[in-house]
């Protein structure tokens, strides 16, 4: 690989660690310590907070939020509007300083050469530092920008970014919350694009009982969008996640994928035949599985992770990571029935003979 | 229809030519209008996993002789609290076994300080008595080897006279051949006297692992207690070993020869050979010992007398290693990744006090595994080999007296009667007359075998009586898999074949297609190809070397704790058994899906 080009507005995730967390943003540290654990997460870069930092000091810009803000009557709705319009449009015609346009060009152009593809298709996204930034689950707060080619639509979509940050909801978030718009940072992660034949979810325990023992996989065609938004009900596979035995399959009518069209993303019906089919073979299945328990491993808690199967990679090698979360329902959870802990070993061996396991599962729980 | 209880054994027709087959067991083992109430207030289910063809009468001794050796340890020596055992009958020459189980919960509870002083000794010294039972056992192998069944002299030897023995030949044949019951009976008390507390042990850590993850694959639970050398395998790996060394000293063209004598004549013709065969006899006895079948048989054949069998398997590994595969098996990787799947597991739970729980219990599954893994080979192919040989000696000591025509008809005598025929033979010796047997015996074994056949002929029902509510009997549930659901599917029966064209159990995991080969016995074992599935009544340990050419395995019988499914879980064949009628519904050649999780099998299209 060619060296990566130096800048203190970018950084490749490969080249993370951890004291770099702060000027990164929460979405790129974390693809970027995914990628340092050796986790099979698409290459890409962040721009830091440093650049975003950079771009406010310009005086028309700073200039421009204290005339629209600082007096801002946050009641009146139409006045919000109007006003975090007019910051947003300051933000995205203020002419990008050279040596951070640069910098970005530079990064993109080495991911390009990387992936040996000129006009590389790269998922652009907003990465917010810290809690001045609504939660993601604010759906639409967090921007996601996705196929960009070229280096200057990958320019735009990252002054769109930071834009997001004086939407309107999340202008009045802060203010409720007392967060001065004027010291937020913001940094953008640019990452290669998947091109999924199957993606979606995976929990590292199963869902349905908290069996920490097993990985629980939705799988559908395409992108993962269908899976995660539930616009299909998905394939289901259960996993025990050290023998890697695929304990159960359940495959269902997928009647509609998110797959490309041209330059963008589509929503499609997908063939009866296609549809009924599962979207994962056993080696998949077990790939995924594999990737799930590494990421657990590596965050040391039960995790809720998005992948991809990348259709531009080797087979054996295509299975990607793009997202893992802690998972929060099971995790501080245990299945109920302990009664062995702390008997004898005579006793417990007597309750197993006077009350074998087929039918103590006969009780009603 | 689904109806709420089997047919009574009662109601159950004779086959056609099958009259008076009563004749061939004990009284003590067919139901009878005396005990009728309570043979009719019971549940009796076909023991298809260890017999599922007709028993001849001695078939049938050797049943009734096991299954009274496993009741006896949990009525009567351990006081396993809920268990009185497992009662046996014979219908029309198929054995159907009885939970007895125990169910005033003040009984129970009450035979837990017996259970826990004397199984606690058990598991206390489990290692030193099982270093003793190993001895016991070759003991009583050796001493039925000793047993003399040659035919009476001529002239008494002169040591009689010189030694002053005061007994003759005549005594030592009827002596030998009461020797021979005790011995025999021995055999099946000496097979269970840990089997039932090692599956007790397996089952107490079973149940924690299914506790704490309610998923946990059974293979994974398998796989952390399975020794890492164990005897059962032993003679797969010895025959492993002998191919090696036929291509290391450059005598493995001998096994191009179809017929043992030619390859015997072949290996002894040469040097290399002669060492060839000097290696084959030093491990052929006990390993060798090793049958085709359970056992349990009076058909079943040890490769050590059958050496086509060991032969042709020792062609394939031949084969095989001419094509560059590695036979041995990599014993750091298997103890290193034993090792993995205990850790990982351990990873999972979340205290210390359940990390403890979980090595206690691992621990003495550990230390009463190699019992529960070894104990096929001591008694099932070691001693049941050693002791079909002797019989069939004391079957052609009869033909050559005149009593049976042919050494194999000893197999339709009930056990005392022979008492009677050799008395009949030693009376006629001492006096230099004619045996009245030879009169009696071969007209009425002749009739014995023609009813053998019509049972032969017959499909039993899976179970008869009254169903209960709740399978509790541990032995039952546990090494017959017999369990609530079963029952309930077996009174179903209409629904057979839901999910896939051929259902059974799902003995080991993974799914595999491919073109089926049905085999009926060992002798056609050769006949399978590279990738197929193999489609048999059943399987025995001894076909281990078959597992590394087959795809899967599909059974008409067998259970998932069967000798079989151990071994395909060993080998990573994905099984499925108990099927019932595979090796009718399927035909060889047809493309088939055996899913070993889930227990099916599916007909595919060419």
């Amino acid at each position: 690989m060619a060296t990566r080009p130096r800048s203190p507005y970018t950084l490749f995730f490969e080249e993370y660690s951890p004291d770099q967390q702060p000027r990164l943003g929460g979405k790129s540290a974390s693809l970027g310590s995914m990628i340092q654990a050796g986790l099979p997460v698409p290459p890409g870069f962040a721009v830091t907070t440093d650049a975003y930092d950079t771009l406010r000091s310009h005086p028309d810009l700073r200039a421009g939020v204290h005339a629209h803000l600082d007096d801002l009557d946050h009641s009146d709705t139409t006045a919000l509007t109007e006003a975090t319009r007019e910051v947003r449009k300051l933000i995205e015609e203020v002419p990008l300083p050279t040596e951070i346009a640069a910098a970005i060009t530079r990064c993109y152009e080495s991911l390009c050469e990387q992936c040996d593809d000129d006009a590389l298709p790269v998922a652009v996204r907003s990465s917010g530092t810290a809690e001045d930034m609504p939660d993601a689950s604010f759906a639409g707060l967090q921007d996601t920008y996705l196929w960009i080619c070229g280096a200057d639509q990958v320019l735009e979509h990252v002054k769109r970014c930071w834009s997001s940050i004086f939407t309107d909801r999340a202008v009045s978030y802060r203010r409720q919350r007392g967060y001065d718009h004027r010291v937020i940072d913001m940094g953008v992660a640019v990452q290669k694009m998947v091109r999924p034949q199957a993606a979606g979810v995976a929990f590292t325990l199963n869902p349905a009982d908290g069996d920490r023992s097993q990985v629980a996989i939705d799988a559908s065609w395409g992108f993962g969008e269908a899976v995660v938004s539930g616009e299909v009900t998905p394939d289901n596979y259960l996993v025990d996640k050290v023998i890697y035995e695929i304990v159960s399959r359940k495959v269902s009518d997928k009647r509609l994928e998110y797959r490309l069209n041209g330059n963008g993303i589509e929503v499609a019906e997908v063939d009866e035949d296609r549809a009924c089919q599962p979207c994962l073979d056993d080696e998949h299945i077990r790939a995924v599985a594999r990737m799930a328990r590494r990421a657990e491993k590596h965050y040391g808690s039960p995790q809720d992770i998005e992948w991809a199967i990348d259709a531009d990679l080797p087979e054996g090698d295509d299975v990607v990571l793009l997202q893992s979360r802690p998972e929060t329902v099971w995790s501080n959870q245990r299945p109920t029935a302990r009664s062995h802990i702390g008997t004898d070993p005579m006793e417990a061996i007597v309750n197993t003979l006077c009350s074998p396991l087929s039918a103590r599962q006969k009780q009603p729980s | 229809m689904a109806e709420n209880r089997f047919p009574s054994p009662f109601e159950i027709e004779t086959p056609p030519g099958a009259e008076g087959w009563q004749e061939l067991y004990s009284y003590a083992d067919v139901f009878s209008e005396d005990r009728r109430a309570y043979e009719e207030s019971q549940f009796w289910f076909q023991d298809s996993i260890h017999w599922g063809w007709a028993l001849t009468p001695w078939d049938a001794t050797v049943m009734t002789l096991c299954m009274a050796s496993l009741s006896q340890y949990n009525s009567r020596v351990f006081k396993v609290p809920p268990s009185q055992g497992v009662d046996a009958r014979i219908l029309n020459g198929y054995c159907y076994l009885s939970p007895v189980e125990i169910d005033d919960p003040a009984v129970i509870e009450g035979r837990v300080p017996e259970f826990t002083e004397r199984a606690g000794h058990y598991f206390q010294n489990w290692d030193s008595l099982y270093a003793s039972w190993l001895e016991k056992v070759q003991d009583n192998i050796r001493e039925i080897e000793s047993l003399d069944f040659s035919p009476l002299p001529e002239t008494e030897p002169i040591e009689t006279v010189l030694e002053g023995r005061g007994v003759s030949s005549g005594w030592d044949l009827l002596a030998n051949y009461r020797r021979f019951k005790d011995l025999t009976l021995k055999i099946w008390q000496l097979h269970f006297e840990f089997l039932n507390l090692g599956y007790a042990a397996y089952l107490d850590f079973f149940g924690f692992c299914k506790e704490s993850w309610p998923n946990i694959p059974d293979l994974a639970i398998a796989r952390m207690v399975a020794g890492i050398e164990v005897d059962l395998f032993r003679p797969n790996e010895e025959l492993k070993r002998l191919a090696q060394l036929a291509v290391d000293l450059d005598v493995d063209d001998a096994f191009d020869h179809e017929d043992p004598d030619a390859v015997q004549q072949h290996l002894a013709s040469s040097d290399a050979g002669k060492r060839w065969l000097a290696s084959w006899d030093e491990v052929k006895d006990p390993w060798f010992n090793f049958s085709d079948g359970t056992g349990f048989y009076h058909f079943d054949e040890p490769w050590i007398e059958k050496l086509e069998v060991p032969y042709r398997f020792l062609r394939d590994y031949i084969t095989k290693i001419h094509d560059g595969e590695d036979l041995t098996r990599p014993m750091e990787e298997i103890r290193a990744e034993r090792d993995r799947i205990v850790g990982e597991y351990e990873q999972l739970l979340d205290t210390d006090e359940e990390r403890q729980t979980f090595q206690a219990k691992l621990g003495l599954a550990r230390t009463v595994f190699p019992y529960v893994e070894n104990h096929n080979f001591y008694i099932e192919h070691w001693s049941m080999s050693v002791w079909w040989r002797k019989l069939r000696e004391l079957g052609a000591t009869l033909a050559k007296e005149g009593a049976v025509e042919r050494e194999d008809d000893v197999y339709m005598f009930k056990i005392d009667e022979i008492d009677e025929v050799l008395w009949d033979v030693v009376k006629a010796w001492t006096s230099a007359g004619e045996n009245r047997s030879r009169q009696i015996w071969p007209a009425r074994l002749a009739e014995r075998r023609r009813i053998y056949e019509a049972l032969r002929q017959w499909q039993p029902p899976k179970a008869l009586g009254n169903p209960p509510e709740v399978v509790t009997e541990p032995f039952t549930v546990m090494l017959w898999g017999i369990t609530t659901d079963s029952v309930s599917a077996w009174l179903g029966a209409g629904d057979e074949g839901e999910g896939g064209d051929v259902t059974g159990m799902a003995a080991s995991p993974g799914t595999a297609e491919g073109r089926a080969r049905v085999i009926f016995s060992a002798e056609d074992i050769g006949d399978i190809q590279e990738g197929e599935i193999l489609v048999a009544p059943i399987t025995a340990p001894s076909w281990a070397p078959a597992f590394s050419k087959i795809k899967a395995t599909v059974t008409d019988i067998g259970g998932v704790m069967s000798h079989a499914a151990i071994v395909c879980r060993e080998y990573q064949v994905p099984a499925v058994t108990g099927t019932g009628y595979a090796t009718r519904d399927i035909q060889t050649g047809q493309r088939i899906r055996v899913d070993g999780t889930a227990g099916t099998v599916t007909f595919l299209d060419d």
